[in-house]
């Protein structure tokens, strides 16, 4: 059964939710949710919430076991060189040192990856890239296996760094990985017609640095070594059993002997797909038969984590005279580091989106990822569409202007809507509100933002440069640009994504009790509110709980890919479903009339087909408890195929648009972001207040990558490993965000949702650059604009 | 790591003096960030929180001394009129917590060149007063006190005492440029301040050199042009060029270096664009102010 109700065409299904945010109010809401308290698309409050903001949140750096030891990294101070020997006879001749361990004592697989097995847990012969792990550390505190950890003497033969991703795949340079040619993946699309020409042509290459998740909570988990010899793992992660399959093989146990619990998490971003500290720390408990605690330091965890690829673009786009895309050409490429991590799936996103949630009749695209001795790149919010969407909507700009048309106007011309076709062939089968999208952001209202003359100063904070007082308003110029972007929800290229959700309906002290157990991660987004909320909404009969996270059930795939609410949010309608069955199979023997009209009302009541209560409490009915655990998928996926990159490779899209509202001080290249307006398709607002939180999130996630996130790497070193010069807004820099709201259902989404978590990262930084280059004339053509691009004129 | 807690500075100066290693720490802003990154293991630090003497502001004729435990916030708000431009360094420092716990004494200690109030102490010819318990008193003027980076002209037995802050005798500036509205380190910051007693300008140039700079050329036209114009006296509006070729002067003073923050370039031209901007700012406030008066 479902709830999913088509739009009416003759209503609105968005709300505009003015800045300062006020409380949601879908004016008409696509699928009306039940009255349920609690229930779906309610603001519900989150469980974590009070201890988070009370600072009474137990994260996974304050797990604590008696007799615990502390663990320590060894990591390569060199981007690419030959170990030649390390000696670990000092470190493990210091007091309260229990442990000092190096590749050869990892006692399984010597490699892993998500994709690849191509990671060392620890290095042996060779390091490939800037801090990477090659001896681990246990002792008695934390300092101790710090200093131990400074003692392990690693005698290194520096070789060469590759760090030009050009250069790594031109054939001339060394192979980092035998036989690849440094190229980990090369995505082909091929659409339409391929030597085709066009009046109008605008082309432009475009660039993008290395953006870091930062998340707060750094890398950290607790290992016991179990009495069977296997271990249980407590650690903060975004997929516990993709975790479980790597750790079992490296430390050569059956899975069912890794028993791994979520811990708290503080934030993921994509940052915690791979591997960390799970094997170190769980090869040095099995070691020291004692509890081992790792805490990544701040300025570990920049080389702890994998960061999002750097890309270099070169786009053409062609055009009629009328500013109908004819057709597009792209090159996009990108630095996957020294391992693969998930790059050959950013590199399919990254093709499969590169030319925006636009109609185009022809498309010759080429997404190269490349191996290099720089970090590691994977997965980070947006995945592989972040990147493109700079290039993309770039170009849309650069050809309005060459047109003389209006940037929104030639947008709008060339959107996608329900029933387009994507370069891969895939007809798009759910609403693509593009056109309603970028309309609501150009007609958003603009906020008062008044124009500071340089005789008129009222407060310098509203200003570039705020109390820095760089400014009274000389050289300031207001700018205002436009984003659009997309990207899948959900995993693609015939991944057999799928979730597990166990519901058990039973009879507690004060009434019957929905208890939901599933594997999926609560990294912050909110998921564990959604799932308490989706169980209140299927069996209103009783408080809702949410189990700890654990693999003690089945896979709920990872928090990524904007997919848990859609993915696990599903798994566990469905399993409430079927436990809703049971109980209404059970009440009609129990009173002994026929199961047909039965249903279960928002009171908790069993009713009839008459609409009279045939049960007012279902706890008489629960002398044996209702358990179901079931694997929700979504529609099946499809491979792209290798030489024209067509399939059906996505599940589900999303998108999102921005309008960003900027002054730029153009004498210091100092950008102020004043205001930014977004509309978004959800689908559903499952909780509208954890929605505005990701798309302001999001938002700011995108305003850090247009203006100063960037992990610098010069010849393959880390220059800016730490929050003094790894810049993330501050609330000082963070601008206002009006948000227009959406709710066109997937008919195909548990109650219509579409994921929400990326979107917003995606189409605002495109807007700020087109904002930037508004105010100023300059040719913006990289991200994060640094001050002296702007200045000079880059 | 031994901790010692003094509750005067007379004993504050004794363990100096005994314990040369040991490292100050008053705020904390700075020090336990070292710490935190693993950047410095003291053998022992010195608590100077107990020691009411570093805690003064004092106004003694035309100076006021304020002492090295004062925090920005106190400075902020206490300094206003005496100290403008002091005021205007320490809005700057980092945010609010910071600035209620970082202090004066800390950001000479540390001896960053990127030390957000030493640009502008440098402009106003301020004087630290540093003490041994052996040797007493002596002052050192802010614009020698970096020797280089992280390195300070304190002898080891030597503790900073209080800095003595000319009272301003005309409008004063600092601004900085960094790359983000708040929490952040100057890529380049620069001080005024002019003296209309003596007729001089003084200025400050900060994260552009190894040390804080001034920019005694720059200064030196200001000086000269308003006196060829009688700007002194008139408190005319400045004439043309002027700020433009002051601004000039001050980025050739500076001696910026290409790093993780920016490049060489770009700071010697943030400075030219702030001192200028900061010229008009200072001269065109000092005309509001006097134009009552002087009609």
């Amino acid at each position: 059964m479902t709830d999913v109700t088509s739009t009416d065409a003759t209503t609105t299904p968005w709300t505009t939710i003015p800045s300062p945010n006020q409380p949601f109010a879908p004016a008409h809401p696509a699928q009306p949710h039940r009255g349920v308290p609690g229930g779906v698309g309610t603001s519900a409050r989150r469980p974590d919430g009070i201890p988070k903001v009370k600072g009474e949140f137990a994260y996974s750096s304050d797990l604590w076991a008696e007799g615990m030891l502390h663990g320590a990294t060894v990591r390569s101070p060199h981007p690419y060189a030959r170990i030649v020997s390390i000696d670990t006879s000092v470190a493990k001749s210091m007091d309260g040192v229990r442990a000092v361990l190096v590749a050869d004592d990892v006692p399984g697989a010597k490699v892993y990856g998500m994709e690849h097995d191509d990671q060392p847990v620890l290095a042996w012969d060779v390091v490939r890239y800037h801090g990477e792990s090659v001896a681990i550390v246990a002792a008695e505190d934390p300092e101790t296996a710090r200093r131990a950890a400074d003692a392990v003497v690693v005698s290194y033969q520096e070789l060469d760094p590759i760090v030009d991703p050009e250069f790594a795949i031109s054939g001339d340079a060394p192979e980092l990985h035998e036989g690849t040619g440094n190229i980990t993946r090369h995505v082909k699309i091929r659409h339409g017609e391929q030597d085709v020409s066009a009046p109008v042509v605008v082309t432009g290459r475009y660039e993008m640095g290395m953006q870091d998740q930062a998340f707060l909570g750094p890398e950290s988990g607790m290992v016991l070594p179990g009495v069977d010899g296997g271990v249980d793992i407590f650690v903060a992660t975004q997929w516990m059993h993709v975790d479980r399959g790597q750790v079992a093989k490296c430390l050569g146990l059956p899975e069912d002997q890794v028993r791994i619990t979520l811990a708290g998490v503080g934030g993921a971003f994509g940052a915690r797909e791979d591997l960390s500290m799970q094997v170190h720390a769980s090869m040095l408990a099995l070691h020291t038969n004692r509890p081992v605690r790792m805490v990544y330091s701040r300025e570990e965890s920049f080389f702890g984590h994998v960061h999002r690829h750097p890309a270099w673009m070169e786009y053409e786009h062609g055009a009629t005279e009328e500013g109908d895309l004819v057709y597009v050409k792209v090159r996009v490429l990108l630095d996957g580091g020294a391992y693969t991590s998930s790059s050959t799936a950013v590199a399919g996103n990254a093709g499969r989106f590169s030319i925006g949630p636009y109609e185009c009749p022809n498309a010759t695209i080429d997404s190269i990822v490349a191996y290099t001795n720089n970090p590691p790149c994977g997965a980070m919010r947006g995945f592989g569409a972040v990147q493109v969407a700079l290039g993309h909507e770039a170009q849309m700009d650069k050809l309005a202007a060459k047109l003389g048309m209006d940037p929104v106007d030639l947008r709008i011309r060339n959107a996608m809507s329900q029933g387009s076709v994507m370069p891969t062939g895939q007809v798009v089968h759910n609403p693509a509100p593009v056109r309603e999208l970028l309309e609501a952001v150009r007609d958003a209202p603009h906020r008062e933002l008044p124009v500071v003359g340089e005789r008129d100063v009222i407060d310098i904070r509203q200003l570039p440069g705020g109390a820095a007082n760089s400014t009274h308003g000389e050289d300031v110029r207001r700018g205002v640009g436009y984003g659009v972007g997309f990207k899948n929800v959900g995993f693609a290229e015939g991944f057999d994504d799928y979730s597990t959700a166990r519901v058990t309906l039973s009879r507690g002290a004060e009434g019957p009790i929905v208890s939901v157990h599933h594997a999926a991660s609560e990294v912050g987004q909110g998921l564990v509110t959604i799932c308490m909320q989706i169980a209140r909404t299927e069996l209103p009969v009783g408080p809702a709980i949410v189990l700890p996270a654990d693999t003690q059930v089945g896979s709920a795939g990872s928090s990524s890919a904007s997919r848990q609410t859609y993915m696990t949010g599903g798994a566990v309608k469905q399993s409430c479903e079927l436990v809703r069955s049971e109980l209404l199979d059970r009440a009609a023997g129990h009173v002994g009339v026929a199961r047909a009209g039965l249903r279960l009302a928002d009171d908790g009541t069993i009713r009839n087909a008459a609409d009279g209560i045939l049960l007012d409490d279902v706890t008489e009915l629960l002398s044996t408890p209702i358990e179901i655990e079931r694997e929700f998928r979504h529609r099946e996926t499809f491979p792209m195929d290798p030489e024209r990159g067509q399939g059906d490779a996505d599940v589900q899209f999303a998108f999102a648009a921005h309008r960003a509202v900027v002054d730029v001080d153009a004498g210091l290249g100092i950008v102020r972001v004043l205001d930014m307006a977004t509309a978004q398709d959800v689908g559903k607002a499952m909780n509208p207040q954890q929605l505005e939180g990701q798309i302001e999130g999001g938002t700011s996630h995108g305003v850090g990558l247009a203006l100063m996130e960037e992990i610098q790497v010069v010849g393959g070193k880390v220059r800016n490993p730490s929050f003094t010069d790894y810049l993330i807004p501050t609330v000082l820099d963070m601008p206002t965000v009006q948000m227009t709201i959406m709710e066109l259902g997937d008919p195909e989404a548990p109650y219509g949702v579409r994921g929400v978590g990326e979107p917003p990262s995606i189409s605002s930084t495109p807007a700020i650059a087109a904002a930037v280059r508004d105010a100023t004339g300059v040719a913006i053509t990289r991200v994060p604009i640094r001050p002296d691009d702007i200045v000079f004129g880059a | 790591m031994d901790f010692l807690q003094p509750t005067s500075l007379s004993e504050a100066l004794a363990m100096k003096a005994e314990r040369p290693d040991a490292t100050p720490i008053q705020g904390g802003t700075d020090l336990m960030v070292d710490i935190n990154f693993d950047r410095a293991r003291p053998s022992a630090t010195i608590d100077l929180n107990r020691v009411p003497e570093l805690m003064d502001i004092e106004h003694v004729g035309s100076d006021v001394w304020v002492g090295a435990g004062v925090p920005y916030l106190r400075i902020m708000r206490e300094l206003q009129s005496d100290a403008p431009g002091l005021c205007m360094a320490a809005r700057t420092v980092g945010s609010p917590q910071i600035r209620a716990r970082g202090t004066l004494g800390g950001n000479l200690g540390t001896a960053s060149p990127a030390g957000d109030t030493l640009p502008l102490l440098v402009a106003i010819g301020a004087t630290a007063e540093v003490a041994s318990s052996e040797r007493g008193r002596r002052e050192i003027p802010v614009r020698n006190f970096i020797i280089r980076p992280r390195h300070s002209a304190l002898e080891s037995d030597e503790l900073i005492v209080r800095v003595r802050v000319p009272k301003a005798r005309g409008p004063q500036q600092f601004g900085k440029v960094g790359q983000r509205n708040a929490m952040v380190i100057s890529i380049a910051s620069f001080g005024l301040a002019f003296d209309l007693d003596q007729r001089a300008v003084g200025t400050g140039i900060g994260s552009a050199g190894p040390v804080i700079l001034d920019a005694p050329e720059a200064n030196a036209h200001v000086a000269e042009v308003f006196s060829t114009e009688g700007l002194w006296d008139s408190a005319a509006p400045l004439p043309d060029g002027v700020a433009k070729r002051f601004g000039e002067l001050v980025g050739q003073a500076a001696s910026p270096i290409d790093d993780v923050r920016g490049t060489a370039r770009y700071r010697r031209h943030a400075l030219s664009v702030l001192a200028a901007r900061s010229l008009k700012w200072a001269w065109n406030e000092h005309r509001e102010t006097t134009k009552g008066t002087r009609a």
